[in-house]
């Protein structure tokens, strides 16, 4: 038998979390809970598993290509593994005229690996525009947000992520 | 010279405990809801904004009175009425909503109970970015005091008004900033833009009346009645109310995040000591974006305009969501331009073809000219590829179900036109001018 998708503990914080979330909208439109709900699930599981997938769609009575549908759209969702660590690197151009292709570049090589693709550790991409415009550059690992990035700090911040 | 006198709405950004309710209070917060409630009829305070002359400064620069006055009656349309706040804040160059949220979160929440009291919505979804953490953490904060102290609820601070407020945090698509999209998103879809009319205020989220506002305009409410609209309105200049938040970025010595006056110039932004400092010695302005990346580009001989929303329109350009991005006199118009295209080639949603197509296509081009594989003609299929997403001069209304086809072909049409020169000098050398220093004086990562 396949191992279950949740721990107890985990299937408690996931029913009471979605059970609250349905609060928040007419009893008629659970659907509408769809953002929150695969955020739920993936704080949990560190990724959308298919079989979290499944569960999401009942919950709020609606389909799994739905969930599909609107996972693939968004970007910070997760539809395969994607590393312990997710860096985001901005690149847009008020990062770029503070040196973000620079700061790209040096992330690629502490990491070895370019921009866009995942190891077991890391999953680097370059992302859009994190409105930290006039504290540029920035990236946020995990959703965690740094700015006025120097490769002192890079490195400051890489060392801890063990 | 115009510098900001007295602060309005960073006013309070650096005193203790501000983003807390407790510290909110301290300073006056939540009275002019109460006064509101106590004293004033949901038409009196939709009057009041109309008179203070409040724009949205999410980008278009509408009147919020105005806005809030399309949706019916409850006599003729008897359906639940929703506020939606936009914090979906990701135009490139900006970078204040956030502050709002991480400093001074009840002024939006404030904010929030008055407009819904006006527009008798009894509940408000705050749409917020996906990537805002941190400031989606202490809004989560201010909301559930909130509610512990009675504000919010059943009775809207003891008045037989429910309001309910929730949080939802989108996942990282630019396209949900657009209205359509950030209710289409609300109801748990991808965000693609719904074709208007019907407008939101008429058909909005679950087919109701909604309002979608912005988080700076909100924010603004309990100023307006704490001073009176005339205040405000004066305040402002020409037909914009009150003060702006402007991010500045790029080759500046000081960027960051001001609170302006209406009538202060670019110029000023840029160069005031209590602003952004100028530029370092020897080098000099090339080129401003001066409202977020969509907003059509202007040379340094356009930049003593106000940043007053009506100013932009005789330069074809706009205030929009104030983003103002400077590039020096190193770097180069064309990398700029190819990082702008991408993020619109990145972002667009793929429901229209000219956006879904084209975008993509002006970013190829322009990555073929900065790398020295150009061809003149190359610069025609640019302007033809624009032209067929949205018309120049800019009207207001391209080719698309929604503006970002606009927001990505607006900057190309007018990068080109105003730095044709140095296009053609890519094509006839054959390469960047600039060589591997293509971002001015502080684009070598340090």
């Amino acid at each position: 038998m396949a191992d279950p998708l949740f721990t107890p503990a985990e299937q408690k914080r996931f029913d009471e979390q979605i059970a609250e979330l349905l609060t928040h909208y007419p009893p008629d439109r659970k659907s509408a809970g769809m953002l929150p709900a695969l955020r739920i699930l993936q704080t949990i599981k560190g990724w959308l598993p298919p079989e979290g997938m499944k569960l999401v769609a009942e919950r709020l009575e609606t389909t799994v290509p739905h969930c599909y549908e609107v996972a693939t759209f968004y970007v910070m969702f997760h539809t395969e593994k994607p590393g312990k660590y997710v860096i985001d690197v901005c690149t847009n151009l008020s990062c770029a005229l503070r040196g973000a292709e620079g700061l790209l570049k040096y992330m690629e090589g502490k990491l070895g690996q370019t921009a866009g693709t995942r190891t077991e550790k890391y999953f680097l991409r370059e992302t859009e525009c994190l409105a930290s415009c006039g504290t540029a550059p920035c990236f946020q690992v995990n959703e965690d947000h740094y700015e006025n990035l120097t490769k002192d700090k890079v490195d400051r911040i890489l060392e801890k992520l063990t | 010279m115009s510098v900001l006198t007295e602060k309005v709405m960073t006013r309070d950004w650096d005193k203790p405990g501000q983003n807390t309710l407790a510290g909110y209070k301290q300073r006056g917060g939540y009275g002019q809801l109460k006064r509101v409630l106590d004293t004033m009829q949901p038409a009196q305070v939709t009057d009041e904004v109309k008179k203070s002359n409040l724009r949205g400064r999410g980008g278009a620069g509408f009147p919020t009175g105005l806005k809030w006055s399309f949706v019916p009656s409850l006599e003729k349309n008897t359906k639940p009425r929703y506020l939606a706040i936009n914090a979906d804040e990701s135009e490139p160059g900006t970078a204040k909503d956030r502050f709002i949220l991480e400093y001074d979160p009840h002024l939006l929440l404030e904010g929030i109970a008055i407009a819904c009291y006006a527009l008798g919505a009894h509940a408000c979804y705050i749409y917020a970015r996906g990537e805002f953490k941190y400031p989606s953490s202490v809004l989560d904060k201010a909301i559930a005091e909130a509610y512990a102290d009675g504000i919010f609820g059943k009775k809207l601070m003891g008045k037989d008004f429910e309001l309910n407020v929730y949080q939802v945090r989108g996942a990282g698509a630019y396209i949900c900033g657009e209205e359509t999209a950030l209710l289409e998103s609300l109801e748990g879809k991808k965000g693609w833009p719904r074709l208007k009319p019907p407008f939101p205020a008429v058909v909005g989220l679950f087919g109701c009346p909604t309002v979608v506002n912005n988080v700076e305009t909100i924010a603004a409410l309990p100023r307006i009645f704490e001073k009176g609209a005339d205040w405000f309105a004066k305040l402002g200049a020409a037909k914009s109310g009150g003060t702006r938040l402007v991010t500045l970025s790029g080759s500046v010595l000081r960027p960051g995040t001001y609170e302006v006056a209406m009538d202060t110039s670019l110029r000023e932004l840029i160069f005031d000591k209590a602003y952004g400092q100028g530029l370092p010695e020897g080098r000099s302005v090339k080129a401003v974006i001066p409202g977020g990346s969509s907003a059509p580009v202007l040379t340094a001989d356009e930049i003593d305009v106000k940043l007053e929303f009506d100013a932009f329109k005789p330069l074809q350009s706009m205030a929009g969501s104030g983003g103002v991005i400077v590039m020096d006199d190193q770097t180069c118009v064309v990398r700029s331009l190819w990082r702008v295209a991408r993020f619109y080639a990145e972002e667009s949603c793929g429901q229209c073809t000219p956006c879904r197509e084209g975008q993509p296509w002006m970013t190829r081009i322009l990555r073929k000219i900065e790398e020295g594989r150009g061809e003149l003609s190359d610069l025609d299929t640019l302007m033809n590829v624009a032209q067929a997403i949205a018309p120049w001069p800019p009207i207001g209304l391209g080719n698309t179900i929604c503006a970002l086809g606009d927001a990505g072909a607006l900057p190309v049409q007018s990068f080109v036109q105003k730095f044709r020169s140095e296009f053609e000098e890519h094509i006839t050398r054959k390469g960047c001018p600039y060589g591997e220093k293509p971002w001015g004086a502080f684009g070598e990562f340090q």
